[in-house]
């Protein structure tokens, strides 16, 4: 006789891998969520008031006379679809976040307490200063630490992103360039700039001639010697630029377009692998901009909006935008008008004074770390970064010999012949549980895939990507069918980009009505 | 008579009159095209000066005059249909016309033996 041993056993589930048809469409707990405007309906609402009596509108006639077309909800609605939103997202604060380039380092709560203070979070930009004196404080003292760690004298806080403050610090060339009255046509940029670098020499008005790189990944200096001219306004250069490479060449650069009668941009994105232990100001750099929301760790990537201060040198500080806070005695003023020290202003980039609440961030980050931890944040970041380098380059195809500085740069060679593309392997790490890294960029290797891992990460965790990126790699090899089908396991599979990309649909538009009956 | 360029250009000479677009080595190495800016007609190109520009699923870049001359005719199917640049590059996936300023300026290009081989050279 045989015994059904299964009784009173709690049975093991079976190994189904089929995907399962559900009668609600969702997959467990992961929910599909409609579009808000597809969730409305027509008369609900969240909150009740009395209908208007005996309005008077001011408006001259021009008041909305149709519907707004917003949809009609109730507020726990609204609550669960973007807390679902929020869950099918992927942040710093779910997991890995390699992105290289983009320093996606850990967001500390302190900061977060610290900008939530009353004096901080609840005053408004048009409040008398005299009700503002802590903030403008703040401000100040900002100002002091930016410019004490880059040696730079000068410094402009207005510029709401690394981009904007590009444009800021290209502006103030500019500006100081038509003061002397010196026209200069062309900017010289490295191929494997950021491309808002680029973008922003062509929107002030310049040419942009590219620098060749050498096959270290570094700014050809013979090629650069050969472009300057007396036509050259700046060059802009990352450093560490975005191979992760140090330019160990940067002073003869600056030495050489200070003697074209050039200015020096640099691009400080990178600084987070140098924050402590160099000083831009000894590099011969003219203007910088500071990502607050990288090297300082404010939150980005949707969490927040970017900071991008810029600092200057004695030369370009009298062009900076305005407003500025000045200490005058024991009270602080904010410099609103273009006269006085800041006569010869190229004028106001943003309608207040910058990123408020991302200045509390970066100042509380600063101040918590101290001089001796900021230095160590550079330190532990280029470590991470080796020694992502050290435990894949034996299996992927590391760009560039020899160490790098705060991120890791692999090519597409070690895919060769696999049908495995820099895209699939990305998607399969979807996958895997982790964010991919950044794909395709720099342009100057083939298929890039640039990791940076940033000084906050465990070992444990840098150690848990890395085995499975080196796990991928072997996979490669005799699965290229998997990567193509890749990512398998998301709420949606793999999307299709191009067609996003030709015709992309950008808003929601209600479905036909119908008729009116008769 | 065909010639290409060391950016991957190619041209099409037809009497005093070039068709220029990219070649299929380009097409490939840019991936899924999804939007292209052609110049003005009557623009006045320098060659190697940029003329036009290509953006794809992995980078934008710029498409550089191969010689110098005048924009005659844009081809008007691309920024409705990008797709055209991969599916024939060489053919209806053209980008511009332009007049040929200075015939000396074919002289260096390549022909499609050399171009072949230039390709090849960068694998």
């Amino acid at each position: 006789m045989t015994m059904d041993r299964s009784q009173g056993r709690v049975q093991r589930p079976a190994n189904d891998a089929a995907p399962v048809a559900t009668a609600s469409g969702h997959r467990g707990l992961v929910l599909e969520e409609a579009l808000i405007f597809e969730q409305g309906q027509v008369g609900r609402t969240g909150v009740d008031l009395p209908e208007p009596t005996a309005m008077l509108s001011r408006l001259g006639g021009l008041d909305r006379q149709g519907a707004i077309g917003l949809p009609g909800l109730a507020e726990p609605q609204v609550v669960r679809h973007f807390t679902r939103l929020s869950q099918k997202n992927y942040g710093i604060d779910s997991g890995f976040f390699p992105l290289g380039s983009c320093t996606m380092k850990h967001n500390p709560r302190l900061n977060e307490k610290m900008a939530r203070l009353p004096g901080f979070g609840d005053i408004h930009p048009l409040q008398p200063e005299s009700t503002v004196q802590g903030a403008l404080a703040l401000i100040h003292e900002l100002a002091h630490w930016l410019t004490t760690l880059t040696g730079m004298p000068a410094v402009a806080l207005s510029p709401a992103a690394g981009a904007h403050g590009e444009f800021c610090g290209m502006a103030a060339i500019r500006a100081a360039l038509a003061a002397r009255g010196d026209v200069r046509r062309r900017v010289l940029v490295p191929e494997s700039a950021h491309g808002t670098n680029p973008a922003t020499a062509a929107a002030l008005g310049y040419e942009v001639d590219p620098i060749p790189a050498t096959a270290r990944g570094r700014v050809d200096l013979a090629a650069f010697k050969a472009k300057l001219g007396s036509d050259v306004a700046a060059t802009m250069i990352t450093n560490p630029n975005t191979c992760g490479l140090f330019e160990d060449e940067i002073q003869e650069i600056a030495h050489l377009i200070h003697g074209a009668g050039g200015f020096f941009y640099c691009d400080g994105a990178n600084f987070n692998a140098i924050v402590g232990r160099v000083r831009p100001a000894d590099l011969g750099v003219d203007a910088m901009h500071i990502n607050l929301h990288k090297t300082f760790s404010t939150p980005h990537g949707g969490g927040g909006p970017g900071s991008g201060p810029v600092v200057l040198s004695a030369d370009l500080a009298p062009y900076a935008p305005l407003p500025m806070v000045v200490l005058e005695g024991d009270r602080y003023r904010v410099v609103e008008t273009a006269d006085g020290s800041a006569a010869a202003t190229f004028g106001r980039l943003k309608a207040f004074h910058g990123q408020m609440g991302m200045f509390v961030r970066a100042l509380a980050y600063m101040k918590s770390h101290g001089a001796d931890g900021l230095r160590q944040v550079a330190t532990d970041a280029v470590l991470n970064a080796n020694y992502v380098l050290a435990r894949l380059k034996g299996r992927l195809t590391a760009s560039f010999d020899g160490p790098t500085m705060h991120e890791a740069l692999f090519d597409d060679r070690f895919l060769k012949d696999t049908g495995v593309s820099t895209l699939d392997f990305a998607k399969a790490l979807i996958d895997e549980g982790f964010h991919p890294m950044t794909m395709y960029f720099p342009l100057v290797v083939h298929g890039a895939m640039l990791i940076e891992p940033t000084e906050t990460e465990s070992k444990e965790a840098i150690d848990q990507f890395c085995d499975t990126v080196l796990s991928l790699a072997e996979r490669a090899a005799s699965e290229a069918d998997a990567f193509h089908a890749s990512p398998r396991l998301t709420p949606r599979r793999r999307l299709d980009e191009t067609q996003a990309a030709r015709k992309p649909t950008l808003r929601w538009t209600p479905p036909a009505l119908p008729a009116a009956a008769e | 008579m065909l010639k290409f360029t060391k950016d991957h250009e190619w041209l099409r000479i037809d009497g005093d009159v070039a068709t220029v677009g990219i070649t299929a080595y380009a097409q490939e190495q840019l991936g899924d095209v999804v939007f292209v800016e052609l110049p003005a007609i009557g623009r006045a190109l320098k060659a190697g000066k940029d003329a036009a520009v290509v953006e794809s699923v992995k980078a934008a870049s710029d498409v550089y005059a191969p010689i110098d001359g005048t924009v005659t005719e844009a081809n008007d199917a691309l920024p409705d249909e990008p797709g055209l640049v991969n599916t024939d590059p060489m053919g209806a996936g053209w980008f511009f016309k332009q007049t040929i300023a200075n015939p000396a300026e074919l002289e260096p290009l390549m022909d499609e033996v050399a171009y072949a081989a230039y390709i090849e050279s960068l694998s």
